[in-house]
Formats: structure tokens, C-alpha cells, sequence
């Protein structure tokens, strides 16, 4: 019996069915009505009001979230990278942990803290003798999708910082380069394939969250997600949601190709460097 | 100077880590109240615990239903990933990229898009809500193969394949081989991938919510009731006990692979020695 064969069953049973069918359903529902392709769905979502504001509005968390992520999550990775071996590897598990930890609980531990009466409104009551309200408001999104994402960021950084080889740093340092100097000039560019990394994999989940628009935008926030999950959940109109759908696949694609070629283009322009 | 510095590298680590646990540590705290909103503190009770397992509540159900799926999808997953994992092992290197690729799909895919496709599937095939138990079974078993395809993986490519070889030369068959030599070798990716896949379909949310149909999980559960205006002490506890079982789970496994790369390195450095 040859070996490759134990790989067949998952081949052409279970990875056509259950991976490529049901994206290929998703492409049918939004090109066809009954059983006729058509482009109505496409140009509804472009030319009725209600679905590129939400667009936008994805978009421009997303992309704040993505900003605030990677300049707060650069310098955790950082420090983690120049400690000790064995102690960065415990304490990089205090920040990779929450990663794997479901995110709907961590959007709810906020909207606990956010709430009216809640620690939030009793700190800036204390601060400016007034209790401030977010809740419900975009501020509430961001600060959750900044929290709910910061470890995608920290993780892809460190391993690359991690992995990055010492020998580069001494070499600047040794031929005068200033602090500040070696970091953007040596270090800088040496990580950004972990920088690219971290900035898709918060990136595409912002943008298509729903739960937290949900839980902290009371329906205030509008994102493409919810607007994904109304059609399909409540106005049972998978036609619409499909749509939506692809144009979300779209958006991811467009994102992780630019990454690349960013990618790419630093590699070459390192590659004269040296 | 340098002691400064390193203060002010503790200090950044320690607000990071500040605002990464506060929050959960306030829902905790506030699973302890004896107050029925989870806003104020009112002195301490484990009145919230008693709720949440109170009829009210209809924890029973989805907790089952969780972890039925969970047991279930991750063994499954298991068994179908290591298979595969070793058959693609000595697959040509064309072939073997393209299902690769394939496989990352559902790792890629942003979670909503891979619900909202499922669903659509099950509608199409007949699969309906009612069978619910069964949707998410099959959803889970989905996005839990990759997980564990790419963690045996690279313990197959680690392990020498004239190790299977010299099992059949002393006379192993085939399946032997694979059950007495490689399968031992690959163990720990096999667990490894198990206890992943495990707290991952603990956890999900978004796809259950998409396929689950008349069954609810504890996350679907939690997510229906605090969607939308105030929120009860019960699901702090139900959010507290949720955070104690999985970071008690991802903490066993992200030590477990810390021990095993420094094992690996410390015999690395042996083999050498003796080299």
C-alpha cells in the first residue's frame, strides 16, 4: 500500500465538500438568481445607501485598529526579543495566550468595564467630576477590537525579532551607528515580514467582525460584518449576505497582496543593502 | 542608565499586560457579587454561580452540546488530520502545495465568510437547523483539520523516513510500521493538534453561530443574552468559569511545547557533542 494514499479520503471526500462546495455556494448565491447568472446583487450593493457606509465604516476600524496595534504591540515584541531565552518564553505566553481565548468573552469583560455604573464611568467620575458614556459609540468598538487583536499583532512580531540575527545589531553599533540609527536602518527592516504579518492578521478579522459591533455598537456602529449577519439570520436573504461575502474575500485578497508586494519590494531594496 | 532603561521596559511590559487581564479580571471580580447587575459591587456571594446552574439560566443543554462537540470534532479531526498528514507527507511537492493551500482556506477565511458558507451548504444538502448537533460536529471537524494537519506536519518532515523503512526491512508490514515506528514518533504533534483542536471548538463562536440551527453553545448562549442591554452577574460566571477551563488548557499546551523545543535543542546539542 503506498503511503500517499491514506491522504485520499481527506482529498476527494472531505476538502471538496466541506471546503471548496461551500465557497463555491457562497460565489453561486451572489451571481445567480434562479439558476440564471446575473449582476443585480453586485450593483445593488455598489448603488443602494445602505451597504458601502458600513463598508467604510469597517474599513477605517479596521485600519485605526491595525495603526494602534502595531505601535503599541512593536515595542512589547521588542523587549520581549532582547530578554533572556528562557524568561521571554514565559512571559511571551502572558501576551500569545489571550490569542486563543475566545472573543466574545473578552468583548463582554469590556462591556462590563464600559457600562453605565461601570469601573469606566467610575474613573473618569473620579478624574473630571463627570462619569463619562462610550459605550455604544465607535470609541467602544476601537478600544475592543485594538484589545481583542493586540496579540495578533505581538505574536508574528516577536517571532520574527526572535528569530532575527544579533549579529546584524553588533555590526551596526560597531560601525557608529546611533541607537536610533540601528533602529531604522537595521532592525526596522529586518522585521517587517513579521510587521506584514501582524497587520493581516488584524487586519482581515476587524474588518469582518460583527460580534463586537454587536455587544459595544448597540446597533450604533454599523460594520459590514453585522450587516452580513442581519442578511443572512434575520432577513433570511442569502442573496445580499453572499454578496457581501465576496466582496469581504475581495477586500481580504486586495489586503494580503499588497502585503506582499510589500513584501517584496523590501526584500529587494534589502538585498542592495547588504 | 541601563537600570533605567530596563525599568522603562518593565514598566511598558507590565501596562501591556495591565490592559490585557484588567478586563477579565473586573468580569471575574464581578462574578462575586451579590448585586444582580454586573455593574455595581455589593458585597460577596457566589449567588452568580448558583444562578447560572439554576433552571433559569438552561445552562444544561448548551454545556452539553459544547462539550459533545468539542470531544467528538476534535477526535475526529485528529484521527482525519494525522492520516492525511502522512499521506501527504510523500506526496510529490506540487500536489502536495496545492492542498495545502486549499487546507489553509478555512485558517484564512475570515470566520464569518467560512459560517455563512457552511451554512449555505447544509442548506443545499439537506442538512437542516433541526439537526443541529450534527452541523456543528461537521463544521468543527472542518476548520479543526487544518490545525492539526499543520502540527503533525512538521514532526513528520523532523522524524527520518528510514525509520519506517528499516521497520519494514526487520519486517514490519506496512501498517506496523505506521502504529509501532511512525505514529510513535509524531506523537507529540498528534497531541498537540488534539488539545488544540479541542479549545479551539470549545471556543468558537462566529461559525457555531452561523451553522448551530435550533442547538445553542455556551457561546451562542452567552451572545444571545448579552448582546444587547444590561447583563446579568450569571454570565460573568459563566465567563469567568469559561477563561479558568480554556487558559488552564492553552496553558498546558504552550508549556508542553516550550519543554519540547528545549528536550529537542538539548539533545541537538548531545548528538553533536558526541559527533
Amino acid at each position: 500500500m503506498k503511503r500517499v494514499r491514506l491522504s485520499y479520503p481527506y482529498i476527494f471526500v472531505w476538502m471538496p465538500i466541506f471546503i471548496v462546495a461551500p465557497m463555491l455556494f457562497v460565489l453561486y448565491y451572489a451571481t445567480f438568481r434562479n439558476g440564471s447568472f446575473t449582476l443585480d446583487y453586485v450593483k445593488q450593493v455598489f448603488t443602494t445607501s445602505n451597504y458601502l457606509p458600513a463598508l467604510w465604516t469597517s474599513i477605517w476600524i479596521a485600519l485605526v485598529t491595525t495603526a494602534v496595534c502595531l505601535i503599541l504591540g512593536y515595542p512589547v515584541a521588542y523587549i520581549l526579543s532582547t530578554m533572556k531565552k528562557r524568561t521571554a518564553a514565559l512571559v511571551s505566553l502572558l501576551f500569545i495566550m489571550p490569542m486563543w481565548m475566545n472573543m466574545l468573552l473578552r468583548t463582554f469583560a469590556w462591556k462590563i468595564v464600559l457600562d453605565k455604573g461601570g469601573v469606566f464611568a467610575s474613573i473618569t467620575e473620579f478624574l473630571t467630576g463627570q462619569p463619562s458614556q462610550i459605550l455604544y459609540t465607535p470609541a467602544a468598538v476601537l478600544i475592543a477590537t485594538i484589545y481583542d487583536f493586540l496579540p495578533f499583532m505581538i505574536l508574528p512580531l516577536y517571532t520574527t525579532l526572535m528569530k532575527m540575527d544579533k549579529s546584524h545589531v553588533e555590526a551596526a553599533r560597531d560601525l557608529g551607528a546611533t541607537g536610533v540609527q540601528t533602529f531604522t536602518k537595521v532592525i526596522l527592516p529586518l522585521s517587517v515580514p513579521g510587521i506584514i504579518s501582524g497587520i493581516t492578521m488584524v487586519f482581515v478579522p476587524a474588518m469582518s467582525t460583527f460580534a463586537v459591533s454587536r455587544m459595544l455598537g448597540g446597533g450604533k456602529v454599523k460594520m459590514i460584518g453585522e450587516v452580513i449577519e442581519r442578511k443572512i439570520m434575520e432577513q433570511n436573504d442569502p442573496a445580499i449576505g453572499s454578496t457581501l461575502s465576496i466582496l469581504l474575500i475581495i477586500l481580504v485578497l486586495i489586503s494580503m497582496a499588497i502585503m506582499n508586494k510589500v513584501d517584496k519590494e523590501n526584500s529587494s531594496t534589502g538585498g542592495t543593502l547588504w | 542608565m541601563k537600570k533605567f532603561l530596563n525599568f522603562i521596559k518593565g514598566a511598558y511590559l507590565g501596562i501591556v499586560v495591565l490592559f490585557m487581564y484588567l478586563p477579565i479580571a473586573i468580569m471575574i471580580f464581578m462574578s462575586f457579587t451579590e448585586s444582580r447587575s454586573a455593574m455595581r459591587w455589593q458585597g460577596f456571594s457566589f449567588g452568580a454561580y448558583r444562578k447560572l446552574f439554576s433552571a433559569e439560566v438552561g445552562i444544561a443543554d448548551p454545556l452539553i452540546t459544547t462539550l459533545v462537540v468539542a470531544v467528538v470534532s476534535s477526535l475526529l479531526a485528529t484521527l482525519i488530520g494525522t492520516v492525511t498528514a502522512i499521506g501527504l507527507h510523500s506526496m510529490k511537492k506540487r500536489p502536495r502545495s496545492i492542498v495545502e493551500s486549499i487546507t489553509q482556506l478555512p485558517m484564512v477565511n475570515p470566520d464569518l465568510v467560512t459560517g455563512v458558507s457552511m451554512m449555505l451548504l447544509f442548506a443545499f444538502i439537506g442538512l437542516r437547523p433541526q439537526l443541529g448537533l450534527l452541523r456543528l460536529i461537521i463544521a468543527h471537524v472542518t476548520f479543526n483539520i487544518p490545525y492539526v494537519i499543520f502540527s503533525v506536519m512538521p514532526k513528520l518532515r523532523q522524524s527520518s523516513d528510514t525509520l519506517y523503512e528499516a521497520a519494514m526491512d526487520l519486517g514490519c508490514t506496512p501498517i506496523q510500521a505506521l502504529t509501532k515506528v511512525v505514529i510513535p514518533d509524531i506523537m507529540p504533534g498528534i497531541v498537540s493538534g488534539l488539545i488544540l483542536a479541542f479549545t479551539l471548538s470549545l471556543d468558537d463562536f462566529t461559525i457555531s453561530y452561523f451553522v448551530g440551527g435550533t442547538k445553542t453553545n455556551l457561546s451562542m448562549l452567552l451572545f444571545s443574552k448579552t448582546a444587547k442591554g444590561g447583563v446579568g452577574t450569571e454570565f460573568c460566571a459563566l465567563s469567568a468559569l469559561m477563561f479558568l477551563v480554556v487558559g488552564i488548557l492553552l496553558l498546558i499546551v504552550n508549556i508542553r511545547s516550550i519543554r519540547q523545543e528545549k528536550e529537542a535543542a538539548e539533545q541537538k546539542k548531545k548528538v553533536m557533542r558526541k559527533a
